[in-house]
């Protein structure tokens, strides 16, 4: 502490009085004052903070944890089939069922299907392996009346698929409630009858190629509105306030459009008989038989999307470009460099924090995007969100459509936080 | 933006060419939305413009559209237009009863998510919040993540998590809930996830108008002997009120423009005006939608101009621009 040698030390020892630590009028130490008095303030501002706080991990967070939880858990088989389920614990992946498997087997089918939950079973094994579904319910019918050892005989006897290696290896999958096997099959992937991982048949390959396909959309998109975007946050940046306040209400219009009424539009204006194909007529650049078909295609996809996500690339650019000294431009020029080399070398530079945010922002949202690709997008224009939606309504693989949510969601938020981390939440502006 | 007098030939070309690649460019963002509006008021069932008005032929154009929003779901559409077929139409015409769900959807969503926002905010603009940078991040997601995926998790939440029966808390959230005490297909349901997905854009409007908060003036109100509460609703509230409006008209339009989570968690009684417009689109398409989506676009004119003007206010009393 205070040293005799320290003068300053000194001085305040002897203004103190006394050789102690400050206190507050009613006697406590200062510190311990100001660190309550600091707990309180923090206090404060959390529980200002912790009715929305609640709110979001109840109505957003729990539900997706729901939703994650779902994608690696299915019990449709193991629940509903104890006995075959043990004798895959017991068993290495590749063991060529016994007699004491068959025997598991048809137990298992014959209490199922009098419970009646035989249908659950098959759908479950029917994720796996298409077509699997009505092998469950029949057999299950005709185990009802009894079956006779020796088990294996009697079921192969009932239906030959029952010795299918691939049909026990889809069953060993699906014999834990928790299962990786919905998100092998989100990446094409399945495990064969060692247990080993492999693709699955070429002609069930899909979900890699969609997500492809989102990324190079979303990319493109993104490259659209940049191409767009840039020249008209220029020239807002450049204008006097009062014009570019005028023209600014041309891109906050479609901002503030409902985004059907933006997709309704895109569909009227491209379609075969529509407004962009006559005035391309009139104009002579087509013929009447020529009509381009820009719709239920990844054109209208395109189209739609880049003019829906243009006022998130033109926001953000024309905020920092309204910053960027004129007179950099100006010195460069008066230095000798062409106005393309000014360009190039000292105003794009300054512009690149709006572009990544921009371009960020755009992409985010593009990868996630449902509602135009589902109404303009046609069968080659749709992307990941479609096939969740169509697993969620239409298969009714729920676990499937959670396991590529999750995997879509694993994406953004690895996008959100580099957002966060280079542009900052707090600096998203809205108009 | 003038060019200098030592422009070349070459810029100067460049500077024309690059004023009419702005003005088509301005012409793709806007065109789509104002070229429906000529066209909901076609006489035939077309999306395209018919000779008739083209050459500006009153003929060609008419109202009936929109008579068809009016009409269609009603029981007797033909009758005379007296007050009988006004209830009929108040009662049973799909767009009504779509307006009348997003509204009251709109509504209670828009006064939560304003309510909880602008305390969240109010939070998260002290210095000394804890865990400022998670939190913030946590409230904004909502706007980052995929609807889909939120549609998603929110089906699976609203279909699971019900009240057991006859229990006495079922028995208070009964008018709330579904008949077998979920959230699924009621409109409390509707209303929490749109409130949700409306939050973010009131943290972000209202955090906006705090960044030039003066805390100094909280102070000096204490210190001539205000209580907190008066404080925050004389000399807080006015000042960040734009911000706080604005945060709420952009969580309505949220509500008001949302499908995704209706088409996964609403049942028939909570179809709203996109669900309606997304039945339209996809099964038989008129230009009834047409005149839906112009009204639509006129409520977002009237919406930005709201928006605009207070944000000019809220840069003038908080000193942030001249006029």
């Amino acid at each position: 502490m205070a040293s005799p040698l320290d003068p300053h030390a000194a001085i305040v020892t002897e203004a103190g009085g006394i050789d102690a630590p400050l206190t507050t009028a009613d006697g406590q130490p200062l510190h311990r004052a100001l660190a309550r008095a600091s707990r309180r303030a923090r206090w404060r501002a959390f529980l200002l903070v912790a009715p929305l706080l609640a709110f979001i991990l109840l109505t957003f967070v729990m539900p997706i944890g729901q939703m994650l939880y779902r994608s690696v858990h299915n019990d449709g088989f193991s629940a509903n089939m104890p006995q075959i389920s043990a004798w895959f614990a017991e068993t290495e992946p590749g063991t060529t069922p016994d007699e004491a498997a068959f025997a598991a087997l048809a137990n298992d089918i014959q209490a199922s299907a009098e419970a009646r939950s035989v249908g659950i079973v098959g759908t479950r094994i029917n994720y796996e392996l298409p077509g699997t579904r009505s092998l469950f319910t029949s057999t299950g019918r005709k185990l009802r009346d009894g079956v006779e050892p020796p088990y294996r005989e009697a079921m192969l006897e009932i239906d030959r698929k029952w010795g299918d290696p691939e049909l026990w290896a889809s069953m060993r999958n699906s014999s834990t409630a928790y299962t990786d096997s919905f998100y092998l099959a989100s990446l094409d992937r399945t495990r064969d009858v060692n247990g080993d991982i492999v693709q699955v048949n070429e002609n069930r390959r899909v979900y890699i190629m969609l997500f492809m396909r989102t990324l190079w959309l979303s990319a493109l998109v993104t490259f659209m509105t940049f191409l767009l975007g840039f020249p008209i946050a220029h020239l807002l940046a450049v204008l006097p306030l009062r014009k570019s306040n005028l023209l600014m209400i041309l891109v906050l219009l479609p901002f503030w459009t409902s985004l059907l009424v933006r997709t309704t539009s895109w569909m009227v204006l491209l379609q075969q008989q529509g407004v962009v194909n006559d005035l391309l007529i009139w104009l002579g650049v087509i013929d009447n038989a020529g009509r381009l078909k820009m719709m239920y295609n990844q054109i209208g996809t395109i189209i739609a999307m880049t003019h829906i996500l243009l006022p998130f690339m033109i926001l953000p650019l024309y905020s920092v470009m309204r910053t960027i000294n004129p007179s950099y431009v100006r010195a460069a020029r008066s230095l000798g460099a062409t106005s393309w080399t000014a360009f190039r070398r000292i105003y794009f530079p300054q512009t690149l924090p709006g572009l990544g945010a921009g371009a960020l922002l755009v992409f985010i949202l593009a990868v996630g995007y449902y509602i135009t690709p589902a109404l303009v997008g046609g069968a080659s224009g749709q992307l990941i969100s479609n096939m969740i939606a169509e697993h969620m309504t239409g298969t009714l693989n729920w676990s499937m459509a959670a396991a590529l949510a999750a995997i879509l969601l694993g994406g953004v938020l690895i996008l959100y936080w580099i957002y966060d981390r280079l542009v900052g939440i707090d600096n998203l502006k809205l108009g | 933006m003038a060019l200098p007098t030592y422009a070349t030939p070459l810029e100067r070309t460049w500077h024309w060419a690059y004023l009419a690649i702005c003005t088509l460019i301005f012409i793709f963002l806007i065109a789509p939305i104002l070229i429906i509006i000529p066209l909901s008021f076609n006489t035939e069932p077309y999306f395209t413009f018919t000779p008739e008005m083209l050459s500006l032929d009153p003929d060609g154009f008419s109202m009936r559209w929109y008579d068809s929003l009016m009409t269609f779901g009603m029981a007797r559409p033909e009758a005379p237009r007296d007050a009988s077929w006004f209830a009929d139409m108040w009662a049973n015409a799909k767009w009504v009863n779509a307006a009348k769900n997003s509204i009251i959807i709109g509504v209670f969503s828009t006064v939560l998510a304003t309510v909880l926002g602008t305390l969240a905010a109010l939070g998260l603009s002290r210095p000394e919040m804890p865990f400022r940078r998670l939190i913030m991040a946590i409230l904004i997601s909502p706007m980052i993540v995929p609807l889909i995926i939120t549609a998603t998790g929110l089906f699976f939440f609203y279909s699971s998590a019900c009240l057991p029966q006859n229990s006495w808390l079922s028995s208070i959230f009964a008018p709330f809930l579904s008949n077998s005490g979920c959230l699924a297909n009621t409109y409390l349901g509707v209303i929490l996830a749109h409130a949700t997905l409306g939050i973010p854009f009131v943290i972000i409007t209202v955090t906006a108008t705090l960044v030039g908060f003066d805390q100094s003036l909280n102070r000096a109100a204490a210190s001539l002997g205000a209580n907190p509460r008066t404080t925050f609703f004389r000399v807080t509230m006015p000042l960040i009120l734009p911000g706080v409006i604005s945060g709420a008209l952009f969580a309505f339009v949220t509500s008001f423009d949302e499908v995704v989570a209706v088409l996964f968690i609403a049942g028939p009684d909570q179809q709203t005006i996109p669900r309606q417009m997304w039945n339209g689109i996809r099964e038989q398409i008129s230009p009834a939608i047409l005149a839906i989506a112009t009204l639509l676009v006129i409520f977002s004119i009237a919406l930005l101009a709201t928006v605009e003007l207070l944000r000019r206010r809220s840069e003038r009393i908080r000193g942030l621009s001249p006029g």
